[in-house]
């Protein structure tokens, strides 16, 4: 008898991968830890404190979500990671080389940690396939013959396969989402790097959106971080949800969201994940009501 | 764990966006050039644009009539009316010795034209890459962007005695004339075009390891485009300008040149048939400089067209 995939994983028309024979596939690992992270905007004394002493980890091989009220200094520390910007004080690890430091306060941007921006940054004037195809051109690790033919599989494997010659601007924004994903994994990323990347989306378009990247996820088993203020989002899609404070950001609360993956949109209504979302809101709600009071006082 | 609606549902989605996208593929991919093109004509015609387009003409003609031919108001006595031009400019035996059968009218056109490519093509391939450079480097433009801005409310005109005495014959003076304003729109625009691009198309290069150079001609270069050929068409515009200006001063044929004349030899309808000549090879120059663009930026074409029809 052949082997029954789980429920729920018949997702879509790719067929299911056993995640465990991938895991010895690939050594990648893709843990981030963040240690002791100050960043102040401005002067030292007189600046913003944007994040402060922000301690956690970022597992590798799973997805972390990090929830926070608007302009709480989430996307901060993204770019961080990502190197568009220095930190203060505190270290940041990819495993265990130093992205930035004390000594050494802004990282190199480079194709192990690649962001997807929460406006999508697919170039408009680059068909899909050659903006998919981009990554490995540049770095001199493909021929453009080489890189083509991969970026071709990877849209396939995306069903993506018809937008090839199309332009960004002529293509949905969910669709322009999934290629930009798949421009990421083009380059065996570490880690993906998510800044609320379905914000823009209508919720019906977002719910697809989420499980195609479950899906991706299943399939190549990334380290994602992943930066939202949607709460059902982080649970849904979260290993692991990381509750922010308000300005200055760290952590409040960290949450294992114990729901086995693969997941699927029937979890939503399931009872545990309506105790998790109770959990998140009540810390959140909190936060989001410090940032309103701070924000009455500033003026 | 038993119910596998949802999940269905999921996949139901999924294939029908994919199917969307492939009709529209499809439609970009059969429709021909030719039709796509007929299509667009037969709407323009049936829009009331172009009727609006020519009620503006006759209007103005009727203006021109009216006060000239017909009222003959005093400000308009010296003035040759359309028909006078007209004629002139349609006889095969003009009065003047000008109309559209003698050579010397081609010759003009041609000097002129001549002049105004040579300057033109010089702005930009000097303003497009200083223009990029402006927005790209910060070091770049402390050094280089106050003596620009110095240099660039000087007016042609101001330029052309110095013009005279710098370059030999009447050929270079009138060239470098015309070059100078055009080539200030065409950097000032390539630069706005460089500063104006999405920080994170940039970031997205370097985090797909792009090197600085290649975030230049990947990034930088192609996201500018929309401003440089904006800046392109100022550019020939204010190019006809100096080189009239310019001609009026120096040389002996082209059209700035020939209005110049038939005002001092008092051969108005000349003087006319030149300036409309001017406005129509200005015209069909700043169109071509459109089309040129519309070609190279095949995306933003693309992009434009869909959100005109949603």
């Amino acid at each position: 008898m052949s082997p029954q995939p789980a429920p729920g994983y018949d997702r879509s028309i790719t067929t299911p991968v056993e995640p465990a024979s991938l895991m010895t596939e690939t050594s990648r690992k893709g843990e981030i830890r963040i240690e002791d992270v100050v960043k102040v905007y401005g002067s030292e004394a007189a600046g913003i404190r944007a994040v402060d002493k922000c301690t956690f980890d970022v597992p590798a091989g799973k997805i972390t979500v990090v929830v926070g009220p608007s302009g709480c200094g989430k996307t901060t520390l993204l770019n961080a990671i990502a190197g568009f910007h220095s930190i203060t004080s505190g270290t940041i690890y990819l495993d265990d080389e130093l992205l930035c430091g004390t000594a050494r306060p802004r990282a190199d941007p480079g194709p192990d940690r690649i962001v997807v921006f929460q406006n999508g940054a697919l170039f408009p004037w680059k068909t899909i396939i050659e903006n998919v195809a981009f990554g490995p051109i540049v770095q001199g690790r493909m021929t453009r013959k080489q890189a083509l033919d991969k970026a071709r599989t990877m849209l396939a494997e995306a069903g993506l396969r018809n937008l090839e010659s199309n332009y960004p601007g002529e293509i949905s924004s969910g669709m322009r989402r999934r290629v930009e994903i798949a421009r990421a994994l083009m380059n065996d990323p570490k880690v993906l790097l998510l800044d609320e990347p379905y914000r823009a989306l209508d919720s019906l378009t977002k719910s697809v959106m989420h499980e195609a990247l479950l899906e991706t996820f299943d399939k190549n088993q990334v380290t994602i971080f992943f930066i939202t203020h949607d709460l059902e989002e982080a649970i849904f899609l979260g290993h692991r949800v990381v509750i922010m404070t308000t300005r200055p950001c760290r952590p409040k609360k960290v949450l294992t969201i114990d729901i086995p993956h693969p997941r699927d949109y029937s979890v939503l209504t399931a009872k545990r994940f309506r105790e998790y979302l109770d959990e998140t809101v009540e810390a959140v709600h909190e936060e989001a009501l410090k940032a309103f009071a701070a924000g009455e006082r500033e003026r | 764990m038993t119910d596998l609606g949802p999940t269905y549902a999921g996949a139901g989605v999924n294939v029908g966006v994919g199917d969307a996208a492939t009709s529209t593929a499809d439609v970009t991919d059969s429709a021909s050039r030719f039709e796509v093109a007929a299509y667009r004509l037969s709407q323009w015609l049936r829009s009331p644009r172009p009727y609006l387009m020519l009620l503006g003409f006759a209007l103005f003609f009727a203006f021109w009539y009216l006060t000239v031919e017909v009222w003959k108001l005093p400000r308009f006595v010296q003035m040759p009316g359309p028909t006078a031009v007209i004629t002139e400019w349609l006889s095969p035996d003009p009065t003047y010795g000008l109309s559209i059968y003698s050579p010397e009218y081609y010759q003009h056109i041609w000097v002129s034209l001549r002049r105004v490519s040579v300057a033109f093509l010089l702005a930009t391939a000097t303003g497009v890459p200083l223009g990029l450079f402006l927005g790209w480097s910060q070091l770049f433009k402390d050094y280089v962007f106050p003596v620009f801005e110095l240099l660039r409310p000087i007016p042609p005109l101001a330029w052309v005695p110095l013009a005279i005495i710098m370059f030999e014959g009447s050929e270079t003076p009138i060239i470098f004339l015309t070059f100078l304003a055009s080539f200030y729109a065409t950097t000032l625009n390539t630069m706005l075009g460089a500063e104006s691009i999405d920080v994170s198309f940039v970031r997205a290069a370097y985090c797909l390891g792009a090197k600085r150079r290649q975030v230049f001609w990947h990034v930088v270069v192609p996201g500018a485009m929309p401003f440089i050929f904006t800046g392109l068409q100022i550019s020939v515009g204010v190019a006809w300008f100096s080189l009239v200006a310019a001609e009026m001063v120096s040389g002996q044929y082209g059209l700035g040149y020939l209005i110049n004349t038939s005002y001092t030899m008092v051969q108005y309808p000349t003087m006319f048939i030149a300036m409309i000549t001017l406005g129509v090879v200005g015209y069909v120059t700043s169109a071509g400089v459109r089309i040129i663009g519309n070609y190279m930026m095949q995306w933003r074409a693309r992009e434009l067209a869909i959100g005109g029809e949603n």
